[in-house]
């Protein structure tokens, strides 16, 4: 089989979900043909009731507030963290390195009930900050990872030479070291604003009051509540995948390297 | 400039504040939990010692569960591997088509797994797009959801689908760092095909299978989503995984004491998953 026809056979295969969601959402709930057929018409008022319907408009603002707030966040605190973590390798820091490594690796629903609990006793149970907290905790490590490996390439020199000069350590690190971490930042900037966009499962259980929903949950409700018109489901769903799919094509190349780095450092 | 650095350890202190409290105290409370019958919500509750672990080892649906999720993480990963690896080895040389297709394949991890799940069921529902060509080509609509080694199957499929961009840009980018030489030494020693696979790019993408292997099998293990979106755990409890059964042990069945001994089960299966992989790792790394 030549590779262009084998190209174009796997394209379609990942592409079939996509296809057969757009169809439902452009026909009218009285259109009975095959999903795979496209609709005579497009039905567009599919797409303002799963606005209207699901709140999404409050949904996008919820998700991208906790987005926003999550992802600063996590660049502020692992760009801080990481720096001794990088230069210092006492025993004290080495086990500190240790231990945030040893977090990636517990699933944060193994904490489900003991961590729901703490939420309610801080009363942030459905609350910005209680879920934003989560997020930053658990996106965290990685991100730690990734600038002290980072900083780990920025040779010391430079940091000595900034000392004979007479600076400070905050001093270097702000004026020497932060300026050096864009490539690194942009990395974890959509390493996590993916994986916070994203999320179903923290929400799920930390966002609880309806005004509080985020754009997965609002979309899960279409489907969880038997008896909603599918077509306007689909028409969310679409509307879901809209903001992540198109920043993706425009900035694939970031996406890709940004999987990349923080899998093979 | 060792002490130097010392002053700056306090940049790390926020980070490890924010552990303590949102991961090691959780921890350590989860533990508390377990050994108790707390429903979640009430005042009242007692030490039950180690009831909720017998329950563990007992309950059928944690035992159903249990081999779901191992079925979900070995699975998925044996899959995505093949798959990924596959592509990857497609897309190495330059044709027409190339960016577009890897473009595609990495689309599904940028979205939401439960999203991706929903999509996913416009094709198998009964009236779905599946069974429209079943029925095209003669066949009987079938419900693709209701049995549970079915349902089983299109979970894992869906998972191996929507991930197996990860292990194709992996390899790619293993596939990049090896060097020509190597290929061209093996050729010149008269090596064919098969040959040049197994003894050139095998061993030297060896990193890549190791992140890439680790990635994909916790990713599995912890697979929570798509079952939510696909089936719910049903029919019955026989698609759960270990983590949508405490979830729906801890809000469905108010069984907090079991649930978080449920967490603690998952956390050491994990653990002892991870840990024995990277020593086999580490086995072979010694050996080659």
């Amino acid at each position: 089989m030549p590779r262009g026809v084998a190209a174009i056979v796997i394209c379609a295969i990942q592409l079939v979900p996509l296809y057969i969601t757009l169809t439902v959402a452009l026909k009218p709930q009285t259109d009975l043909s095959s999903y795979w057929a496209l609709p005579v018409r497009a039905a567009w008022s599919n797409f303002a009731r799963a606005v209207e319907s699901g709140g999404l408009i409050r949904a996008f603002a919820n998700t991208a507030a906790i987005t926003a707030a999550s992802t600063a966040l996590v660049v502020l605190l692992a760009a801080m963290a990481a720096y001794p973590l990088a230069r210092s390798g006492s025993r004290l820091n080495k086990t500190v390195s240790s231990f945030v490594l040893s977090i990636m690796m517990v699933p944060a629903l193994s904490l489900l009930v003991p961590l729901y609990v703490l939420l309610v006793r801080m009363r942030a149970v459905s609350t910005y900050w209680g879920i934003t907290l989560v997020h930053v905790a658990f996106n965290l490590p990685l991100a730690i990872f990734l600038f002290t490996n980072f900083i780990k390439t920025i040779p010391r020199e430079l940091d000595e030479a900034a000392v004979i000069d007479g600076s400070s350590i905050y001093g270097i690190y702000y004026r020497i070291i932060l300026p050096l971490l864009k490539p690194v930042t942009v990395t974890v900037i959509i390493l996590t604003s993916v994986a916070v966009w994203n999320d179903f499962q923290y929400s799920l259980y930390f966002l609880q009051r309806p005004s509080m929903r985020v754009v997965t949950l609002s979309i899960s409700s279409f489907f969880a509540t038997s008896g909603s018109d599918p077509h306007v489901a689909a028409a969310g769903a679409i509307l879901a995948i809209l903001p992540v799919t198109l920043l993706y094509v425009f900035l694939q190349r970031y996406f890709v390297k940004g999987m990349v780095d923080s899998a093979l450092k | 400039m060792e002490a130097l650095y010392k002053k700056a350890n306090i940049l790390y202190i926020p980070a490890l504040a924010l552990f303590a409290l949102f991961v090691a105290y959780p921890f350590v409370d989860g533990i508390r939990i377990a050994f108790t019958n707390w429903n979640g919500f009430s005042r009242r509750f007692s030490y039950v010692g180690l009831r909720n672990f017998v329950r563990l080892f007992k309950d059928e649906n944690v035992r159903a569960s249990f081999w779901n999720t191992l079925l979900y993480g070995f699975g998925s990963t044996f899959f995505q591997q093949v798959l990924g690896l596959s592509l990857a080895l497609f897309l190495d040389k330059k044709f027409p088509g190339r960016g577009i297709t890897r473009t595609v394949v990495y689309l599904p991890v940028l979205i939401s797994a439960v999203i991706m799940g929903y999509m996913w069921y416009y094709l198998l529902q009964y009236d779905g797009a599946l069974n429209d060509i079943v029925a095209l080509a003669g066949g009987e609509k079938r419900l693709w959801l209701s049995s549970a080694a079915s349902a089983k199957s299109f979970i894992l499929g869906v998972n191996t689908l929507q991930y197996c961009g990860i292990s194709m840009v992996i390899y790619m980018a293993g596939l990049q760092n090896i060097a020509p030489m190597y290929y061209e030494a093996a050729r010149i020693e008269g090596a064919g095909e098969w040959q040049v696979f197994r003894r050139v790019t095998v061993p030297l993408l060896y990193p890549a299978f190791v992140t890439s292997i680790t990635i994909n099998l916790i990713g599995g293990l912890k697979l929570f989503d798509i079952i939510k979106a696909l089936t719910g755990g049903g029919p019955g409890y026989t698609t759960n995984s270990l983590a949508t059964l405490i979830h729906s042990s801890y809000f469905a069945s108010q069984m907090a004491g079991f649930a978080a001994a449920n967490g603690l089960a998952l956390f050491v299966l994990i653990l002892a998953i991870t840990l024995s992989l990277q020593a086999i790792f580490r086995k072979i790394e010694v050996q080659s």
